[in-house]
């Protein structure tokens, strides 16, 4: 088996197990108790309202957008790490039919594998800071995800002639 | 004599890559098809049955509470926000159902192919199946539970029977995959002969055609992700917290018609954020799926040009169901209806080359039957 065969498959099983992983403390340990934060939160809001209090109100919807913010991320990260880690056991299986230089694809491979592993990690860094570090993770993990899965999209157009099989 | 399973399990031993009655391929394809097949049913029933009722029920939840708050009732304002919490609960759980069951059962095919590559003994390999599949369909069965049972009889203070076991099963798939990748991970260091597998070197035209339009929908889905996160997912952030806000100034002010505004405006919002999330989930993941049922062409026992057309359906509705739903906004009903169609055509598409499937090892099982048979003759023959 190629290098970059081998690193979207251990990469990809890999990711998958992590956002398992992820996901099982998370709804063990944090997702109900971030569910409550929610609703009491809004429901604070609006019964401040009710005793137009204003001010209250205005606080309760604050902690409700932190919270929402947060829940919304953490969510998105499980799902995206073992989505991206099930594309990469894919594009493993296939990559073979990629008619590219084993170079070129396993530079490919590290790059999706890198990009995958940082694009949700950039998004949960998000819930600890609002600041510039955490933006640019992610959107440089999703940019590596985007130029590499178009170099092996490149690689599969390439090998559409039957007399390569 | 030797029966069916021992004779094609010591082939199983030798190949790795057979596709053996009860060994680990044969479960994790066939049942792995099956939990993606009930995963889109059990979604197409819930989005034409309790989705659209039940958002209708949270927005009417939702604008009971606001009017609580505009005649200053707070205790209404709680007892609203706790039945739109339970409505929520109710949506949550019920996706959660179908995304889960799907997620597993790609991933119960994504682990068929690598089979060959994992260095455990077969029966090993055919243990951490049974332990995958079990978590994998117990976990969205506790799932849906989970809005049924409650709390009820709990010993934890937020986390009721259903979650825990909803939980204990999610536990289960992962130790099974944790066994899986320490096979493939043996396998590499340990090197060893090339696996030659015949499943993955058969690259037919309708495989190609597969991988070929999964990957240009997995691109377009990606695409539109971040599209969406550049141009609307900040700007839709800011809207939920804004129009609330709005809401509940109104409120304080007593303003009727500020309340009805951001309600309205709300509502709208909510259906943007949703159609443009669906779109790109099920892109992406029709993409995926299109890709997976591609590697296992070869075990697809219909005619070739049957093959062909249920692949073509297959990539048509998988194109037709998020463009449709895009434009739901747009098009409201008929939109809707298209999409709808859509998944309609890849669960057909689905279930026919699970068929195929099943003829394909019905096939295998009655050779090796025949061949155990003539064996037996020869045998009294002697």
């Amino acid at each position: 088996m190629t290098s970059g065969k081998k690193i979207l498959l251990l990469g990809g099983i890999a990711l998958a197990v992590l956002g398992m992983t992820y996901g099982l403390w998370y709804a063990v340990f944090a997702e109900h108790q971030a569910l409550d934060g929610i609703g009491a939160s809004l429901s604070g809001a609006f019964s401040a309202a009710a005793n137009r209090d204003a001010a209250a109100s205005e606080k309760s919807l604050l902690q409700y957008r932190e919270a929402k913010y947060a829940y919304d991320r953490q969510v998105d990260v499980h799902g995206h790490w073992i989505g991206l880690g099930m594309l990469l056991m894919v594009l493993a299986i296939g990559f073979d039919r990629v008619a590219l230089s084993e170079k070129s694809k396993g530079f490919l491979a590290t790059a999706l594998f890198l990009g995958a592993l940082l694009f949700p990690l950039g998004v949960l860094m998000q819930t600890a800071s609002h600041g510039a570090l955490p933006k640019a993770v992610a959107i440089g993990g999703s940019a590596l995800v985007m130029i590499s899965l178009a170099g092996i999209t490149l690689g599969f157009a390439l090998n559409q002639a039957p007399a390569d099989e | 004599m030797a029966t069916l399973e021992s004779l094609t399990s010591q082939a199983g031993e030798k190949e790795g890559s057979l596709f053996a009655p009860m060994g680990a391929r044969r479960l994790l394809v066939l049942t792995g098809i099956g939990m993606i097949l009930v995963g889109m049913l059990f979604g197409d029933i819930f989005a034409v049955f309790v989705l659209h009722q039940n958002a209708a029920r949270v927005g009417n939840s939702l604008a009971a509470a606001a009017n609580a708050a505009l005649a200053g009732d707070a205790s209404a304002v709680g007892v609203n926000f706790q039945k739109t919490g339970e409505f929520l609960e109710n949506r949550g759980t019920k996706v959660d159902t179908h995304v889960h069951l799907i997620g597993f059962g790609y991933l119960a095919l994504m682990l068929a192919i690598v089979q060959p590559w994992v260095a455990l003994s077969e029966a090993a390999k055919q243990r951490l199946a049974w332990l995958f599949l079990s978590g994998g369909i117990l976990l969205p069965v506790g799932v849906f539970l989970i809005h049924y049972v409650g709390l009820a009889r709990s010993p934890l203070a937020a986390i009721g029977w259903a979650s825990i076991f909803a939980d204990t099963s999610g536990l289960m798939v992962l130790l099974a995959v944790i066994g899986y990748l320490a096979g493939l991970v043996k396998k590499f260091r340990g090197g060893g002969a090339a696996v030659e597998d015949a499943l993955l070197s058969d690259r037919d035209a309708t495989g190609r055609m597969l991988l070929a339009g999964g990957l240009m929908l997995v691109l377009l889905g990606f695409a539109h992700g971040a599209y969406y996160a550049q141009a609307d997912l900040y700007r839709h952030e800011a809207a939920d917290y804004n129009i609330l806000s709005q809401m509940s100034s109104s409120a304080t002010a007593k303003n009727s018609a500020g309340i009805n505004q951001a309600l309205g405006d709300y509502g709208q919002l909510q259906g943007e954020k949703a159609v443009n999330i669906a779109a790109h989930a099920h892109s992406i993941e029709f993409g995926l799926l299109a890709m997976l049922v591609g590697f296992f062409q070869p075990y697809v026992s219909l005619r070739e040009a049957w093959k062909r057309r249920w692949a073509i359906v297959m990539i048509i509705g998988s194109a037709l169901l998020p463009a449709c739903v895009l434009l739901e906004l747009r098009f409201g009903l008929l939109a809707g209806g298209f999409a709808d169609t859509g998944g309609l055509l890849v669960i057909l598409a689905l279930l026919a080359m699970w068929i195929g499937v099943l003829r394909y090892t019905g096939s295998l099982d009655a050779a090796a039957l025949t061949a155990i048979r003539l064996g037996a003759t020869q045998g009294g023959a002697q």
